[in-house]
This record gives C-alpha cells, structure tokens and sequence, in this order.
C-alpha cells in the first residue's frame, strides 16, 4: 500500500520516525538472538555477557516508542489507516520487546550450558530453527514497513516449519536424557532454548498478523497455525 | 536595497502619507467651515429680517361698552355679533383721546391710525367675557401697520412728507399717544392666530399652516400605504425578472421628474378630469402623494433589504409562510428606516411649491380650512404670495413664515433623526 | 456507495432517490441515493462546496426561497414525497426543523422566540399551554434551568452557545420527527460546543437528526452514521465507527486521514 503525504507535513514525520524507531528495535532483536546462538555454537561466553546487557537497550527503545505513539494520538488525532499503523507500533513493539527478552533468557542459558560439558546432537537443528526465525522476523520487519500483507501471511505460514522443527529437537533432547541421565543436569536448559526460539516463531506470527490487521481493517480468518506438537509427547 | 535605505524610503513615505491626510482634513474642515458660515450668513439674515414681524404695537384705551349694543346670551350669536358695530367703538374712543380735534380729516387720520382688525379686539374680549358688557374696560388695541413700522424705526421720520407714508399731523397724534404711555409693544401672536388679510399687521399663517397640515395628511395617507407596499413586492415577492427591473428602473426615474409635472398631471387627471375640488388639500395631498412615493419605495426597500438573510431563514425554518416572515419579522425590524423615509419624503413634500402653483393653491384664503376638500392653501405657497406683496410690512412677515417652515421642517427631521435612533435594533 | 450487509435492519425516516440540484444550470449535487434512519444521528461531512449543506436544505425544501435553484429526484419522509406539488410547505417545515450555522434568535424575547413556532402553527388552544410548551421545549434544549427566572428578557442578551440552544428549543417547540443542523457549533467556544454535542446525544431519542460538519472529530463524536460527499456525490456512507477506522473507498480515507488527493 503506497500512501500518499499528509497535509500536514509533521504528521509524515512523525510516522517516519516510528518507523525508524521500529527498525531500530526489529535490528537489535534480530542481532541478540542471532548472537546468542552463534555464542553457544562457538563456546564464546562473553559475548553472551553482552547480549544480556544489551537487553536494557531494547526495553528503553520500546519506553521512547510508546511515548512517540502517545504523542501522535494526542496531537494528531489519526484515523483510518494512520490509527491502525499507531496502534500496531504499539504492539509491535512490546512483542519486540518480549522477543528480546527470550533472547535474553537463551543467552542466560546459554551460559550454564557452556559452563559444562553438553553431549547433544541437536544444535544443528537449534541453529536451522534460529536461521529460519531470523529470515521470519526480518520478512516480517520488512513486511511492517511496506505495510505488506501478502508477505505477513507466508511468515505466518513458515512458523509452521519452526513448530515442526521444535517437536524433533524437543524428542531428540528427551532421548539423549533418557539414555544418558547425566545429561539432565544440563539437558532442560536445552529443552528451554529451543523452546524459547519456537515462542520467538510465534511472536513473529503475532506481528504479522497485526501487519495483515494494518493493511486489511480486519484480523485473519485462519487461526495461527500451530504445529508444535511438543505439549502432546507423552514422557516416558 | 539596504536595511537603512529601505528604512528611510520608508519613513519618507510615511511622512508623506501623514502630510497627504492632514491636507485631506483640512481642506474636510475648511469645507465644512465654509458650508456653516454660508448658512449662518443666511439664517443670520433672514432671522434678523423676521423679528419685527414678531411683535406689534398695541394702544391701550379704556372703552364703555353700552348694555345696548348687545345681550350677554347674543355673544355666542355670529349674525348678532357682526351686526354690531365694533370698528366704529373702537375708532371713537380713539378720538375721544383727541378732544381737540374736530375737523373731518382729522378724525378720519385718528381713525386710521388703528389697524382694520382693531374693532375684532374688542369683539373677541367681549366674546371672552359677557360680563364687561355695560362697563368700562381697557382694551389693547392693535395699530395700522405704518404706525407699527414708524415706532420700529423702519419708517424714517427725517424724510419729507411726500415721501414718507406717516403725514405729520399723524405723527403729531403718534407722539401724544406715546407720551402718554398708551403705545406698547407686544407679541404678535396674529400671526400664528389668524389667516392671511390684506391688512398687513392682520395677516397670519394659521389657514396656510392648517393647509400645511392637511394636505400633509393626505399625502401621508396616499404614499405611505402605497409606498410601503409596493417596496414590499419589489424587494420580498417578485420573481427577479426583467419585468421586475423595468418597475424598478422606472420608480427610481419617477424620483428624478421636475415636481411641476406632477402640478400638471394633478391638474389634468385630478381636477379636469374627475372634477375634484381646486385648491383643495385633498388634490394637493394626491399630487404631493405622487411625488413622494418613489422617496418612500425607495427607503422602504433599502430598510427591507437591511434585515439579514439568517432571520427570515429561521422564520422560514420554524415554518412561517413568505407572508407571515414579512409582516411579522421583516416588517417590524425594516420599520425605523422606512419611518425615516417617510419622514424625510414628507419634509420635502411640506417645502414644494411648484405642483401646488398648477392646481391652484395660491389662492388668497382667509379662513381655516376644515377639511380636506375645503379651499386652502400652504405655508411655502403663502410666503411667496407675501414676498410677492409690495406693502413694507409683509417683508419682515414674509421671512418670519420662511423662518416658521424651517422650523417645521426641522422638527420633522428630528422626529425622523429620533425614532430611528430609539427603535434601532442591533442583530 | 453503500456497504451492504451493515445496515440496521429498522426502515429508513429519510430516503432520497436521485436527487439532483442545479443553480443556474450548473449542478451542486449529481444524484444523491441516501437512506437516513430514524432516532440516529446522521453526520455530513466533506470538504467545502461538496454539496452536504445545499442536500440538508433538500429535505426541508429551504432551497426552494432561492432564486434559479431546481431540485429533481425522490425525497422520501416515510411514505411521502417531499417534493410532491400537494405538499405544503409550511407543514413540512413544521415535522422539520432547521438549526442554522449562526445561532440567529428573533430579535424578541426568549419565551417569544420559543413560542412563535407553536403560535403560527396553531398548537396551543391557551397560555397556560403555551407555558407548558415553552418550558418543555427550554428544558429539552437544556436551557430552562439557565433562563426560567428572565424568560421575559431579550433573546439576543444570551451568549452565544444560549443562543443555539435557544433557537434549537424554537426548533423542536413545534414538535417536528427530524431535526436538521448546518454545522451547528461552528460559532461557538469548545465549551458551548460540547454543551451541545451533548445535547445532540439526547435528543436522538425523540427525533431523527441529520448535521452536517465541518470537524471530523464532531461526526465522530456525535453521530451514529456518517456520510462522504465529495464535489456533490455522496463517496461512501456507514457506521460512523467504521468510516473512521476502516474506510472503504480511498477518496474517504484520503480525507478523513487528512490526506491530500
């Protein structure tokens, strides 16, 4: 949807600036959980130190963009479309913010996982899971900006890959316990990781479906996909 | 251009502009000044002519009045009244002042030196009061108005006699009267009292201003129904078309057309061909009527069109008809201005002689007219046939009825100034 | 242009078929089909010279006292053409009322502005009728409690926003089903103007109001249905709610969100 400018040319500025504020904190996100899983890929524990004091960052980022949308809403009195994009970068952004905070939670576990000695076959598929949410969350910041629906609903769609990824690693993880008990020390940690990057898919969903919201007036029809069968697995 | 240069060019230019306005208001005041002193040497002139007309001189006598001449219940009697001889009474005591004199001339100069109108004093006191009759009153007696012009100085005594109007033996018996302290100067109230006479000191402005009055009335009566409602089917219910512009173009020319053609008109129509009474106010009023209407449309349809749009459409908008919007809100708000108008047409109607001339008002009238078909003439019509008059008196006369139409004029126009100041109404 | 399926199921008070006005041959409105529902309040709005004042003045035929304007087309109230030749017009005037951009009081007093409408109309028999009219009305209009102690006093003595909600009392004194507003607040402070929105809200439990508006934000207020007209059509017409937050056409977003084109 290409808009044309206001009349008032400050109105344009300031959604400018919500834009660029929104890109800002779509960047850091990506950047920290991408970090966090390359740290423990490459044993390098003091970058994870980082990420979790970057986090600040992205919480502070969120409090200015709040008081941005509150700005416009009083003096600028959007309606229409305008109304939705403001609301959106409302949501949008905690949603940013709580992604930052999973990558946040990784980081930490990371760390204790790095600690000790972690025998797991699965950080390829946790570094597959991490690409694929990356290439989602930047489809999805982009899709924002272009206020492109068409693309939000195939970012919804590939959740379901993520989903689909997480149910293996989640029973790989619960057979690499089984057969070695020594590992459950350490092995939930794993378990939560990888858990985490599967609730980062689905924010991401919940982004794009604020971005079909934007562009349409109306939510989806469909439900968000879900293919994470993980809560069904039976423990044995 | 310099910051400074442009500030200099600019103050220059002020100081011009200031130079150009001052100039503008002096040559307003000079103009103004100029206008106020042409009418002041006027009306100077002119009240100063008039003051003698104001007074008269009057003798004092002490007159018998015989039980004979009449009966007190006879006083109301108009045939009975004129039977007696008033004029010779007043004449005879007049000479009784003069025992002395015995040769006919004589007695006939001390006769003349009252006015014609003497022996009406003494009827009227008689009228007044029936009881003096049977004895011995003083009465104030009016003189002839060469005598009155003499003791106003207006007549010069160091003339001849040829040339002077007063014979010496008459100033002879003037002088005695004066010493005797019976001459006394008064208001001369005639000249609001009485109609117009031939005598000069008995001539008055009471029939031409109840001529004044009632041919007013009539013009009142004939334009201001007329004027109003025709401005009102201008201005609210014609379709706005060229036959509508024609009637308007028309009536705006009607304002324009020399007066004495509506004299003429009123002389054909009126009188020659549905025989209505000559020098009737009625006739008057009708062509005076005329004259005014188009004043009255005109003012009628500026104070229509003064009332703003946003009442008429909240009468509309509560569903009042068209004629219910004008008679009761259009109407009563447009009502000062169409008053001032009127007052303003009526003012200029009371000041217009010309029409009048054709269908005859310049009549030489006596008695008050009654009504509107009784015979009359007007105030302007009266002074010019006093300026007209050759008789020294009726000059000081002739300005003191210029200066009583100003004066009617004027308070016209303030009544006019008055009520559209109190019934302004501020929307 | 109407969105289907949004519409309340009741039938309209108003419907206008094709309506089309011409000034001298020029046309002010192409057309206008445009159904008005009854007890909701209707807002107009679009930019100027759009055609919404000149289609309020249809309903109430106050076009008909200007010279050269021809209205064609259907205007319905309930079962009757409006601009049918056996109407009269006065009557009409009478089931609708009119408010006016400038509050315009008679120059009478407060109790005889009220009263002129019942009066002319012929509604009351006596004057203890009349009082109970004028005070009905006063206190529908929210005005009695302001003025009951002077009713006698000069109707142009009041403020401004007294003066609206006067002439809105003169309007509904006679009883009328519709009320018609021409940016009824525009003469007025922010505070006099929410006085009367408020109003507005209550009033449309008796009658059916149409205002039109130039403040966006006052349609949004105050109406329950909205209507876009733009160079003398009608663009898009709806739910007030989703005029706002969701127009259809992009002409009607272009304006509502301030946009140019």
């Amino acid at each position: 949807m290409v808009e044309k400018k206001h009349i008032v040319t400050a109105f344009d500025e300031d959604l400018t600036t919500l834009n660029d504020m929104m890109a800002r904190m779509g960047a850091l996100a990506e950047t920290q959980l991408f970090a966090s899983t390359e740290a423990l890929i490459a044993r390098n524990p003091s970058d994870l130190d980082d990420i979790i004091k970057r986090d600040k960052e992205l919480d502070d980022l969120e409090a200015v963009l709040n008081e941005k949308v509150i700005e416009i809403i009083a003096l600028r009195a959007p309606r229409a479309v305008d109304l939705r994009r403001v609301i959106v970068a409302l949501k949008v952004a905690s949603t940013l913010e709580r992604i930052g905070d999973l990558a946040k939670n990784i980081a930490k576990r990371n760390k204790v996982i790095l600690d000790t000695t972690l025998k797991t076959q699965t950080l390829p598929s946790i570094r597959t899971m991490t690409s694929m949410v990356l290439k989602m969350l930047n489809q999805a910041l982009d899709a924002y900006i272009d206020v492109d629906a068409l693309t939000a609903l195939n970012v919804m769609e590939a959740d379901i890959e993520v989903d689909k990824l997480n149910t293996v690693v989640f029973q790989s993880l619960i057979e690499e316990m089984s057969y070695d008990p020594g590992q459950l020390k350490i092995g939930p940690h794993l378990l939560f990781v990888a858990k985490n990057i599967e609730r980062i898919g689905d924010h991401i969903t919940a982004i794009a479906e604020q971005i079909y919201f934007l562009h349409h007036g109306e939510m989806p029809d469909q439900d968000r996909p879900k293919a994470d069968r993980s809560s069904s697995i039976a423990l044995s | 251009m310099t910051d400074q240069a442009t500030q200099t060019a600019q103050s220059k230019h002020l100081k011009k502009r200031y130079r150009a306005e001052k100039r503008f208001k002096f040559f307003g005041l000079a103009a103004i000044c100029s206008a106020a002193g042409i009418l002041l040497v006027l009306l100077g002139g002119l009240t100063q002519m008039s003051i003698p007309a104001f007074t008269h001189h009057y003798v004092t006598l002490d007159i018998a009045i015989p039980e004979t001449i009449i009966q007190a219940e006879q006083v109301t009697d108009l045939a009975a009244m004129r039977k007696v001889n008033w004029r010779g009474m007043v004449r005879q005591s007049l000479r009784n002042e003069f025992p002395e004199v015995t040769d006919r001339r004589g007695k006939r100069a001390i006769g003349n030196l009252l006015s014609g109108g003497a022996g009406d004093a003494l009827r009227d006191k008689v009228l007044i009061d029936p009881t003096i009759i049977g004895s011995t009153v003083a009465v104030a007696l009016p003189l002839s108005d060469d005598v009155d012009l003499l003791l106003k100085d207006l007549i010069d005594r160091s003339l001849p006699e040829e040339n002077r109007v007063i014979s010496d033996r008459e100033l002879t018996f003037i002088d005695h009267l004066e010493a005797a302290d019976r001459i006394d100067r008064r208001i001369a109230w005639f000249l609001f009292t009485s109609g117009d006479s031939r005598e000069a000191e008995m001539a008055g402005l009471r029939s031409a201003a109840v001529g004044t009055l009632l041919t007013m009335l009539v013009t009142l009566l004939f334009s201001f129904p007329l004027g109003v409602m025709a401005a009102i089917y201008l201005e609210e219910i014609a379709p706005k078309n060229r036959l509508t512009d024609l009637i308007e173009v028309n009536i705006n020319n009607l304002a324009a057309v020399p007066s004495i053609v509506f004299g003429l008109l009123g002389l054909a129509v009126f009188i020659n061909f549905f025989h209505l009474p000559r020098s009737a106010p009625l006739v008057g009023g009708m062509v005076l009527a005329l004259m005014t209407l188009p004043t009255i449309i005109i003012a009628t349809r500026a104070a229509l069109a003064a009332v703003p749009p946003s009442i008429r459409e909240a009468a509309l908008g509560v569903g009042a008809s068209p004629i219910q919007v004008i008679f009761h809100h259009v109407l009563p708000l447009a009502m000062p201005g169409i008053l001032t108008g009127t007052i303003i047409g009526l003012a200029q109607a009371a000041g217009e002689t010309a029409p009048l001339l054709m269908i005859g008002m310049m009549a030489f009238i006596v008695d008050t007219p009654m009504w509107i078909d009784d015979k009359a003439t007007v105030l302007p019509a009266q002074i010019y046939m006093w300026a007209n008059n050759p008789e020294r008196a009726f000059q000081a006369k002739t300005a003191a009825g210029i200066i009583c139409l100003m004066v009617f004029l004027l308070l016209m126009n303030a009544l006019a100034i008055y009520l559209r100041k109190k019934y302004e109404k501020r929307w | 242009m109407k969105r289907d399926g949004d519409m309340m199921l009741s039938t309209p008070k108003i419907k206008s078929s094709g309506i089309i006005v011409e000034y001298d041959g020029k046309r002010a409105l192409h057309g206008i089909d445009l159904d008005i529902y009854p007890n909701e309040v209707t807002a107009l709005i679009g930019p100027s010279g759009c055609g919404k004042s000149t289609f309020l003045r249809c309903i109430n035929r106050m076009n008909d006292v200007i010279d050269n304007c021809k209205v064609s087309g259907r205007l319905m109230i309930d079962d009757t053409d409006v601009y049918d030749p056996e109407i009269d017009v006065v009557e009409l005037r009478a089931r609708v009322g009119m408010v006016f951009q400038k509050p315009n009081p008679f120059p009478k007093s407060i109790y005889d502005n009220v009263a002129y409408g019942p009066r002319i109309h012929g509604l009351t028999e006596n004057k203890d009728d009349m009082d109970r009219i004028v005070k009905k009305s006063l206190k529908r209009a929210g005005l009695w409690d302001e003025v009951s102690e002077r009713l006698d006093d000069k109707a142009l003595g009041l403020s401004g926003g007294q003066q609206q909600r006067l002439c809105i009392a003169r309007a509904i004194a006679v009883n009328p089903d519709i009320l018609l507003m021409d940016e009824p607040c525009s003469a007025l402070d922010p505070i006099a103007t929410s006085i009367i929105e408020e109003l507005i809200n209550e009033l449309r439990e008796r009658f059916t109001i149409v205002i039109v508006t130039h403040s966006m934000q006052q349609a949004a207020r105050v109406s329950q249905k909205t209507g876009y007209f733009h160079l003398g059509n009608i663009i898009e017409y709806g739910e007030t709610n989703d005029i706002f937050t969701r127009p259809q056409n992009e002409q009607t977003e272009a304006y509502i969100s301030g946009r140019i084109g």
